[in-house]
């Protein structure tokens, strides 16, 4: 798995509540068998003024001119700040993967819908939660600051601004180090392979039916 | 020893290992898997040379993107009309053959949208963890299981290891007393209670629902409850145990019988919340102030009773409520105040995890039996949500019903909930829909989703607009 250490980068808005998965990566580009190239359709609806087919190429497609990313000023941003209840709807892991593939490191909201936020740590993206006043003031500051930057550090889990501010963030522990250490989570999982065997025996003496019965 | 909510007991009785770092190591009963989120987690799997660690808990079906025109299914995997999607498709196919996965195939009996294939032949039961690429899996929390959706390194995960990573939720109960008239449906229940709490209300939290209205509830009924629970923010949905989980269960396809059955259906009868157990959250609703609902907006908690209006940019508190409402009403092309009951459809959906099951047909028969589909009406698909729904409606004479009312009745699939096939909606189309999200562009681009219940969704379908099905007179309107 991708690790993340810190990151400092361009920040890009997407400035309202709710963003769904849907929107993130709309459901014909979930046809692919592929983990990658997602980015070119990342929020595809609102990003192009034509629908999108999976296989197509983008690079001639009509774009929304006022789609905030798509302005010159967003240009390779790498931080994306949105905004609570972002990645809410389906499990799809194609959002965090469309996200990844288009240049983000890291995402700045007031909150994330359960699955979305979990599903970014198995692909190297950090999903960091800031309060709603803090969110407020770095859209402000992007707003007036062309150029705008970010510093992400995780080990100390801060977001600093140029202009002097360090807003700390919470995250559990065991996600804070697989993303540190990039680490292959089944990997771990399976050194504990004596005690799910364990489990498995004890679970089946207590309750047969779990087991055995889809053949 | 406080005592402990259902929620607490399911996850206890499947705590593999505590870690140091908070987290927890959860054993999976059971994995239900569909074409869309699965090559890349099947693929991971040989990437890194490993093997399922189990076979007997992984059962499989293709969904999300098959079509539900007969003719085409008619064909088969190999006549499927869109390549990319064929592949998909073939892809799970292969997959399953080539792990020995138990795969009920495009047309074998058995067939369906996942969540609703897996209660119906029984193989998810009361007690378990079951987890599926897909989010609505909460709805097998209408059998007291622990379920929830995963992401597609998670389906890897558990084919890999038959566990998951994972951080005990909060608990929350959203209590539902008394007794819903007539017309009200479980889906107005669980619109109602995101309506209430909204859509990130849930976050971090098992929702158990308890209180009367559910207690009355069929399993049907509460599977669609349940099913909405991630449309509230929660991952799980649950209701406990009672005898109508037991009679549900008995006799399908893989629940065991004999002594086995006796066995499992005494522990079932534990699977309840203890008197003194404490919930994080609680919320309470009564069923006297629950009409049938309609979403207006574009998420879920943009709902309201069919006899209220449209909320006005002057009723909203902030100026980020005026934006969202904006941009709501100029995406769904409505005015603030509109009655409800005046907006137009052009074509109507009942299918969907949240509203193909048997029961979910004949209440749209009901409606339908002996009345037509309004001329302004372009499409009514009925789209059941399983081979054996589909047999079930068809040997009670439902789909004559549908079919002479001017409706299309479908093979089982996903469809239009989120139309990866060729089912969708045009731009700037109103549908009356049984599905769960009606977030921008979810039925087709630029599409404009109303969710309501499936007897709502039928009057509408006859009426040609948006009506309330208590007063609904059909033909004499
Ligand atoms: S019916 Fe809709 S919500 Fe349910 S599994 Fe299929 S696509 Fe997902």
């Amino acid at each position: 798995m991708k690790a993340f250490t810190s990151h400092r980068g361009l920040v890009g808005p997407m400035d309202r509540a709710n963003v769904d998965t849907d929107m993130i990566i709309p459901k014909q580009f979930l046809k692919s068998i592929k983990r990658s190239g997602f980015g070119p359709n990342l929020f595809d609806e609102l990003r192009y003024m034509d629908e999108g087919q999976p296989g197509a190429d983008c690079s001639n497609r009509p774009v929304n001119p006022d789609f905030p990313l798509n302005f010159p000023r967003f240009e390779g941003a790498s931080i994306l700040l949105a905004r609570k209840n972002f990645g809410c709807g389906s499990s799809r892991e194609h959002a965090p993967w469309a996200l990844e593939d288009y240049g983000f490191n890291a995402v700045i909201a007031p909150s994330y819908a359960d699955i979305f936020y979990n599903n970014c740590f198995k692909n190297g993206l950090l999903p960091v939660i800031l309060t709603e006043e803090q969110v407020d003031i770095l859209f402000t500051e992007m707003d007036v600051q062309e150029g705008y930057q970010l510093s992400v550090d995780l080990p100390s889990q801060t977001v600093t601004t140029d202009s002097g501010h360090v807003f700390s963030f919470e995250l559990d522990e065991f996600r804070k180090d697989c993303l540190l250490n990039g680490l292959d989570e089944i990997g771990l999982t399976l050194q504990n392979a004596d005690e799910i065997k364990a489990y498995e025996a004890d679970r089946a003496a207590q309750h047969p039916w779990v087991f055995g019965a889809i053949k | 020893m406080a005592g402990r909510t259902l929620y607490d007991k399911l996850w206890d009785s499947h705590l593999v290992k505590q870690n140091s770092d908070g987290s927890s190591l959860i054993y999976i009963d059971r994995h239900v898997i569909h074409e869309v989120t699965s090559p890349q987690a099947f693929e991971g799997l040989r990437m890194a040379d490993r093997m399922p660690w189990r076979l007997d808990t992984n059962i499989a079906t293709p969904d999300h993107n098959i079509s539900t025109d007969k003719a085409e299914r008619d064909a088969g995997v190999a006549g499927m009309a869109d390549e990319v999607s064929r592949i998909q498709v073939q892809t799970l196919d292969d997959n399953c053959d080539l792990y020995g996965i138990k795969e009920f195939k495009i047309n074998e009996m058995g067939q369906g949208i996942v969540h609703v294939m897996g209660p119906e032949l029984g193989a998810t039961m009361p007690g378990m963890t079951v987890v599926c690429g897909d989010s609505h899996t909460a709805t097998h929390g209408a059998l007291a299981c622990l379920a929830h959706g995963i992401g597609t390194s998670e389906v890897e995960h558990v084919l890999a290891t038959q566990c998951l990573v994972a951080k005990k939720m909060k608990n929350m109960r959203v209590t539902v007393d008394g007794t819903v008239g007539a017309g009200v449906t479980p889906k107005d229940v669980v619109l109602a209670i995101i309506g209430k709490i909204g859509t990130a209300g849930g976050n971090e939290h098992a929702i158990e629902f308890a209180g009367s209205v559910f207690r009355d509830m069929s399993i049907e009924g509460r599977m669609t409850v349940c099913n909405m629970a991630i449309e509230a923010g929660a991952r799980v949905g649950m209701v406990a145990v009672d005898q109508k989980t037991i009679d549900y269960c008995e006799g399908r396809q893989f629940v065991p019988v004999g002594e086995l059955w006796h066995q499992a259906v005494e522990y079932w009868n534990t699977l309840t919340t203890d008197a003194d157990a404490a919930f994080d959250t609680e919320v309470s609703l009564h069923a006297d102030d629950i009409a049938p609902q309609v979403t207006w907006g574009t998420s879920p908690e943009m709902v309201a009773p069919v006899t209220a209006s449209v909320p006005t940019l002057e009723e909203q508190p902030s100026e980020e409520q005026r934006k969202g409402l904006q941009r709501a009403l100029d995406y769904m092309g409505l005015e603030g105040g509109q009655a409800i009951d005046s907006i137009a459809v052009d074509r109507v959906f009942i299918g969907s995890c949240t509203n193909s099951r048997i029961e979910d047909m004949r209440a749209a028969a009901e409606v339908a039996r002996g009345r037509s589909v309004a001329g302004s009406v372009k499409q009514v698909l009925i789209v059941p949500g399983s081979q054996m729904v589909k047999a079930q409606a068809e040997a009670e004479g439902l789909d004559k019903i549908f079919i002479d009312a001017g409706m299309d009745w479908r093979e089982p699939g996903c469809s239009m909930c989120l139309a990866m096939n060729a089912d969708k909606l045009g731009a700037g189309e109103h549908c009356a829909s049984t599905s769960n999200r009606n977030f921008e562009g979810r039925q087709g681009n630029g599409g404009r989703t109303h969710l309501m219940s499936p007897a709502m969704a039928a009057a509408a379908a006859v009426a040609g607009r948006i009506v309330d099905v208590r007063t609904f007179t059909g033909g004499a309107e």
